[in-house]
């Protein structure tokens, strides 16, 4: 094949899969560690006292870090994909990663990760370059296009952040397919059927579910739903938080508060977790640092009961699905699951009996391991655009939108141009005019959803129509065309029909990264040459100095300035003299150790602020001050322990 | 039954230069895919607009024309050829689900027609938000209606505060679902009798169409309102 091979990436929130299409049939490639597969960790490695570089790596050597060294690994970044600031904060309370200080609203907030700072999308990129990687490996070959999968029920931010981390990893996306459809595409290779199927798909971090009308090769949704903030690691925390609890009560350590520990023990809930699919009683038994052990039993029943509410938000999802597809449960003719947690068997209860399974003598689609059915689906799709296998020339996938596009209109409300479960592509033309004499710039502020209100919805982006000919009110006639292309994301173009001129559109996406951003951010370009990498350390460090610099300068105009003794002062004024001439130079470990200096400094007259007026000074310091009364409060489903760093 | 439309003027292919008619996705002779054709979402399929459609037939149409449009298909070609894909598949799935659906089929006709229908907008900076405001509206309430209609409202009114209040109502409960029962009949009337024009419309002169066209248009107005009822009463009893 003269353009190379394109394979089927699955993007999980727990693990990450390649696979290819080998003859007629998708296989996983596995990495170098034989394993199929690559955790979704992202790890930093302390930077070396000679001053080395530090590396980034990815995956099962990643995952070692998260108890050593926490701070300095992330993991579960699908759920930061495409969320704004206050989203991701809300996020933030159930992992213990630490936001980025300097993000302004409207930015794309980056994550730290020692003493780097990353957006999603780079995370995400790092993955994604592990498994191009091990498929160049097992090729021999360079790989550069890809087919990846994301929950069928993203918005348009979070598939336009999976398409910018392929593109910085330098994998070119020829399609994103929702995983549900992967998986039945995965299902539907090998037989000609005709049927109705229902995908339910409850994986590491998101929900969906969807139904698929399957006719001589053509795999047309019907209908999708889901929930992005749904999964096994809500269970996960479940179990995590009980056993934070009893730990503290029963033994008088209170571990939230230390990552390392708390990494610890979810792994240990995972296990327990994962044992009590096949077995009728898991056991906790972990050292805990005072030498105590805390030893628990957890039977089946009692886990089922602990997991039901999580479950239950799965059944509504599935009769919106199967409402809007126009079917009853008996007319769904197979049932497929996806997803590691629909191993456990109260998930396949549920699944029985939303469908009505064993009632009809059926049985839900198991044959295919759900941790890699999304992995084969994609690379079949992946052949599939290719065009170039007999094995896959008569299929075709019909996806379409889950959420409806509208428009804000006057009051507030949403005006729908685009339904949701419109096959895609799909378009809708609207016409907009103008409302005053001469007026020469119209508005357009598009959103995504199903809620009446604007507010309510997912604002997809804002735009002004430019360059509209002068005429009197409601004279212009501009014709703006949306369409969502078939990887579900938005396009815009629009024209003046009076005039016949093209009117200008300034689309300002209102979450996301520019096309600017993402070529700057592009791995190769800071990870191959050294001194990218440096220079990025360089940045950083050089911002940090000048935000604790800026707070300096405003210092003596305050009322606690005047608190310190002449000494503190003059302390004061050398460290920052020190910091504001080494910044200058090119040395990142200089500037941070400065930067420390001058904080260290100025550490009195920090508390003297924060005496003088607590909430604010708490508000305009870290984030993770105000994550520490997060970990304390037993009622959050997800108490997690903020993350200790420094 | 699947007629193909010729336009007057022929437009040459991009590809082979051959002239041929304008609302085809494809050129005749060298296969090549096109610009978005002109035309409407019937001769999408090579239809002369009518509302009795063989859906079956419609479906399978909609599948052989997909595997050959979709940009999977494409998504190794040249950027025109890609754009053009992704555009004439998009005409074609919005073409599909207009036509597949019985109101939007009739609706998307009568607009061919020349008929206004829903929210033409003109708002300053965006449009106004009719949906639902029609049936608030009193001179929008068929006439044969006014009476029963002042009357559910009431009633819908009355179950919603006894609902606020955590209270049961059998009577006031049993009376909602038999005007339930009542106005969901009417729909299905209203259906019946959009059947019979669509006969008209398709099978008539051009003076039965106009008539046909008025009366469908009456219907659609009157089928809006009701479906707008049942479902306020049906969520009333749901909640």
């Amino acid at each position: 094949m003269a353009e190379g091979r394109v394979v089927g990436i699955d993007l999980g929130t727990t693990n990450s899969l390649v696979a290819y299409m080998q003859g007629d049939a998708p296989v996983v490639i596995p990495g170098v560690d034989g394993s199929n597969l690559v955790p979704s960790v992202v790890a930093l490695d302390p930077i070396t006292a000679g001053g080395g570089r530090p590396t980034v790596t990815v995956g099962n050597t990643a995952r070692k870090a998260l108890i050593e060294t926490p701070e300095r690994v992330i993991y579960s970044v699908k759920r930061l994909m495409g969320r704004d600031l206050k989203e991701i904060q809300d996020e933030l309370k159930l992992f213990p990663f630490r936001l980025a200080e300097d993000v302004e609203p409207g930015e794309v907030p980056r994550i730290r990760l020692g003493e780097l700072k990353f957006t999603p999308p780079e995370i995400s990129a790092y993955i994604l370059r592990q498994l191009k990687r091990n498929a160049e490996r097992f090729f021999g070959a360079p790989v550069t296009q890809a087919v990846i999968t994301v929950p069928a029920y993203f918005n348009d931010a979070q598939r336009q952040a999976t398409k910018d981390a392929g593109r910085m990893a330098g994998l070119e996306v020829l399609r994103l397919v929702n995983e549900p459809t992967a998986a039945a595409l995965a299902y539907g290779l090998d037989r000609a059927k005709v049927g109705t199927i229902a995908v339910y798909d409850l994986g590491g971090g998101t929900f969906d579910i969807s139904i698929l009308k399957l006719r001589d090769g053509i795999f047309e949704v019907q209908s999708t739903n889901g929930d992005t903030h749904l999964g096994g690691d809500d269970i996960d925390n479940l179990l995590l938080t009980i056993a934070l609890d009893e730990i503290h009560a029963e033994h008088g350590v209170d571990l939230r508060g230390r990552p390392g520990a708390v990494q610890g023990l979810r792994r240990a809930a995972i296990d327990a977790k994962i044992e009590l699919s096949t077995e009728p009683i898991a056991h906790f038994d972990i050292e805990l640092p005072n030498g105590d052990r805390y030893q628990r039993e957890i039977p089946r029943a009692v886990f089922e009961l602990l997991i039901e509410p999580v479950l239950e938000r799965t059944a509504g999802p599935c009769k919106r699905a199967l409402t809007d597809a126009g079917v009853t449960p008996e007319q769904i003719d197979e049932v497929v699951l996806v997803g590691g947690s629909t191993r456990i068997p109260a998930v396949r209860q549920l699944v029985d009996d939303l469908f009505h399974l064993k009632a009809r003598g059926k049985k839900p689609h198991i044959e295919l391991n759900p941790d890699e059915v999304v992995a084969l689906g994609a690379a079949v799709q992946a052949d599939i655009l290719a065009g170039a296998s007999k094995s896959t020339e008569a299929m075709l996938l019909l996806d379409v939108t889950p959420l409806s596009l509208g428009i804000e209109a006057l009051g507030g409300t949403v005006a729908r141009i685009i339904q949701r479960n419109s096959t895609i592509p799909a378009s809708a033309t609207e016409h907009f005019t103008t409302g005053v004499d001469g007026q020469t710039n119209v508005a357009i502020h598009v959103v995504q959803g199903e809620r009446e209100l604007a507010a309510d919805c997912r604002s997809l982006a804002r735009f002004d129509l430019r360059g509209i000919p002068p005429m009197s009110a409601g004279l212009p006639r501009i014709e703006v065309h949306f369409l969502i292309d078939a990887d579900g994301i938005l396009q815009v173009t629009a024209r003046e029909q009076r005039s016949g001129l093209a009117a200008k559109i300034e689309v300002k996406p209102t979450y996301g990264l520019t096309d600017e951003q993402v070529e700057s951010m592009i791995l190769d370009s800071f990870d191959h040459a050294e001194e990218d990498f440096a220079k990025r350390l360089l940045i950083e460090a050089r911002n940090e100095a000048e935000t604790i610099l800026a707070a300096v300068e405003r210092a003596p105009g305050s009322p606690a300035w005047k608190q310190l003794t002449g000494e503190e002062q003059a302390a004061i004024s050398a460290a920052r003299g020190r910091l504001a001439a080494i910044k200058l130079g090119e040395d990142a470990a200089a500037i941070r150790d400065a930067t420390l200096a001058l904080d260290q400094a100025t550490r009195r007259f920090a508390e003297l602020m924060m005496e003088a007026a607590v909430t604010t000074a708490i508000r305009g310091k870290t984030m993770d001050a105000a994550g520490e009364d997060m970990g304390e409060a037993v009622t959050a489903p997800h108490a997690m322990a903020p993350a200790e760093f420094k | 039954m699947l007629k193909v439309l010729d336009s007057a003027v022929p437009i040459p292919c991009w590809s082979c230069s051959i002239g041929h008619n304008d609302s085809t996705l494809f050129c005749p002779h060298c296969s090549k895919i096109q610009p978005p054709p002109g035309g409407n979402y019937f001769s999408v399929f090579g239809l002369e607009p009518r509302l009795n459609l063989d859906l079956p037939a419609l479906e399978h149409e909609f599948h052989r024309l997909s595997r050959k449009v979709h940009p999977d298909r494409f998504a190794r070609a040249g950027e025109n050829e890609r754009q053009w894909s992704l555009a004439d598949t998009a005409l074609l799935n919005d073409a599909y689900r207009t036509l597949k659906d019985p109101l939007h089929r009739t609706e998307y006709l009568l607009k061919l027609e020349g008929a206004e229908i829903g929210e033409e907008f003109a708002a300053p900076a965006g449009r106004g938000a009719e949906n639902g405001k029609d049936r608030k509206d009193p001179s929008r309430v068929p006439a044969d209606l006014l009476e029963e209609v002042f009357e559910l409202n009431m009633q819908l009114e009355e179950m919603r505060m006894a609902r606020k209040m955590g209270e049961e109502d059998p009577a006031l409960q049993a009376s909602l679902e038999q005007a339930k029962r009542k106005f969901d009949g009417l729909l299905v009337e209203v259906d019946q009798n959009l059947h019979i024009e669509w006969q008209a419309w398709d099978e008539g002169d051009a003076a039965a169409r106009k008539r046909a066209q008025k009366t469908m248009l009456a219907l659609l107005d009157r089928r809006r309102y009701l479906s707008n009822l049942v479902r306020d009463v049906t969520e009333t009893l749901g909640a």
